[in-house]
């Protein structure tokens, strides 16, 4: 299939940027979108010019780096589904693709398609941790979690941090990340000991790092790769509103 | 900084004063549009116009009023907060965007239809609202309550004009879309999303946001084709 590309370049985070066209022919429709990119960078390094910098890592949907905004929407049009794991043969031949790295202020450009996602360390960095100590390894059956708790916690532990979230809200709001990595601690016994805490930190550092708010669009949802859900927006704000007015914290 | 300031500046504190608010509006319209419909009683507005010295005599109710424009403010100004952070938050916009399936167009576009409704509030509060307390509305006696302002004339005065009946079921159409996103959107802020009654919620809010704009649009309406003073 022959495609065009529009591929947005930019040299640092000082630069203005601008889209560069790449017209790309006979591209095999088994390509994931990773490897197009990949072929597109090997003819420029031939023709000595810099290849297109772009996060990846592990390639299987697991590492959440690849991220880029493909045709309007981040991973592109495939429902659940990271960049990586996208095929070429949900594309038509003829088409223009248009790729551009997420928009945020809290993810500013390195390079590229590459943006600075460290945002999202700091807010985990601000709670998003068990420190209490858990002693010894105790039997698998000594902590019991019912089935259903530790399956909504696995829900919410599925989200990679690649960042479609506030690139797909509106107002590049980080709840969905946030609220999945408070729920899927304050779900276990061993997270419940610091939920307090850790929700105001949390939301405290998100707020720092300049996200915009959300307004329940949900469009962070349809985008996420890992289909985390609304549930976990609605129960951080239970979280949020109940730590703020009965912790100890003034 | 207090705990209880640094709640409600938090992200998630304004989006819940935002939903409170947005809570109590949602009750007066159901209060404002039960009243209203003494509109159609065939009794040439003396219902309507006794409805209307109990609002305006009533000290409790009075308050709640008070309240309400309270409300008006604190929703818009809180909302003119998020909006301008949001801004912020997003400096520089895709070139191409395209809308996400299964996001409605309101739940995007909240700001725009908040904004209009807030207009027409304002039309709709100078009219009918600044009228009763500082214009010259005819007074009307049933005997035993004295001489109470007649309203009703006014309410018929203004549905006889076209484009005034016409801008009134317009911006129905547009509270109709801002109460289908800001209905449910309540719920998910406070956090009141249960598997159990989530679906409830949805369809609850999905019929209020149809009937109540209806029943609103059906006063001026009415009044145009059947009580039209010029006929």
């Amino acid at each position: 299939m022959n495609l065009t590309l529009n591929v947005w370049r930019q040299k640092g985070p000082a630069d203005k940027g601008g889209f560069v066209t790449y017209e790309m022919k006979d591209i095999n429709h088994h390509m994931s979108f990773l490897e197009m990119m990949d072929v597109l960078n090997e003819r420029l390094e031939r023709e000595g010019q810099e290849p297109v910098h772009f996060d990846h890592d592990c390639r299987e949907g697991i590492c959440g780096s690849c991220a880029m905004h493909i045709n309007g929407r981040p991973h592109g049009p495939s429902k659940g589904t990271a960049t990586c794991q996208l095929h070429m043969r949900l594309f038509n031949d003829g088409d223009v693709i248009t790729v551009e790295p997420w928009r945020a202020k809290a993810f500013p450009v390195v390079k590229d398609l590459v943006v600075d996602r460290s945002a999202f360390d700091r807010i985990i960095q601000a709670g998003g941790y068990v420190s209490v100590n858990t002693g010894g390894v105790p039997d698998a059956n000594e902590i019991p979690v019912p089935k259903k708790i530790a399956d909504e916690a696995f829900n919410a532990a599925t989200c990679i941090s690649c960042g479609a979230c506030v690139a797909a809200c509106k107002n590049a709001s980080a709840m969905l990340f946030v609220s999945a990595k408070v729920s899927q601690l304050a779900l276990l016994p061993q997270g419940k000991v610091e939920r307090k805490n850790r929700v105001e930190k949390m939301v405290a550092q998100m707020d720092a790092e300049g996200f915009g708010n959300c307004t329940n669009t949900q469009a962070c949802s349809v985008e996420c790769p890992k289909e985390i859900s609304q549930d976990f927006i609605a129960m951080m704000n239970r979280e949020y509103i109940s730590a703020k007015f009965t912790s100890d914290n003034l | 900084m207090s705990w209880l300031t640094q709640t409600f500046s938090s992200s998630i504190g304004r989006k819940f004063l935002t939903a409170l608010t947005g809570f109590f509006l949602i009750i007066f319209l159901i209060g404002h549009v039960t009243g209203n419909l003494l509109l159609f009683k065939p009794d040439e507005g003396r219902a309507f116009n006794e409805y209307t010295a109990f609002m305006t005599g009533n000290l409790g109710i009075m308050i709640v009023r008070y309240l309400l424009y309270a409300a008006i403010l604190a929703h818009v100004i809180i909302t003119l907060l998020l909006a301008y952070h949001n801004r912020k938050a997003r400096p520089v916009g895709y070139k191409k965007a395209a809308p996400s399936p299964h996001v409605s167009w309101s739940s995007r576009n909240m700001g725009i239809l908040g904004t209009l409704v807030l207009i027409f509030i304002v039309i709709h509060m100078s009219n009918f609202w600044y009228s009763l307390k500082w214009g010259m509305v005819p007074t009307i006696n049933y005997q035993e309550g004295g001489d109470i302002k007649n309203l009703y004339v006014v309410v018929l005065d203004s549905f006889s004009n076209l484009w005034y009946t016409a801008l009134y079921v317009v911006m129905m159409v547009f509270l109709s879309l801002h109460l289908m996103h800001g209905f449910q959107s309540a719920f998910q802020t406070l956090g009141w999303r249960h598997k159990k009654y989530w679906p409830i919620i949805r369809n609850v809010g999905f019929w209020f946001s149809i009937l109540v704009p209806i029943i609103f649009a059906a006063m001026p309406l009415y009044i145009y084709f059947f009580r039209n003073i010029n006929h």
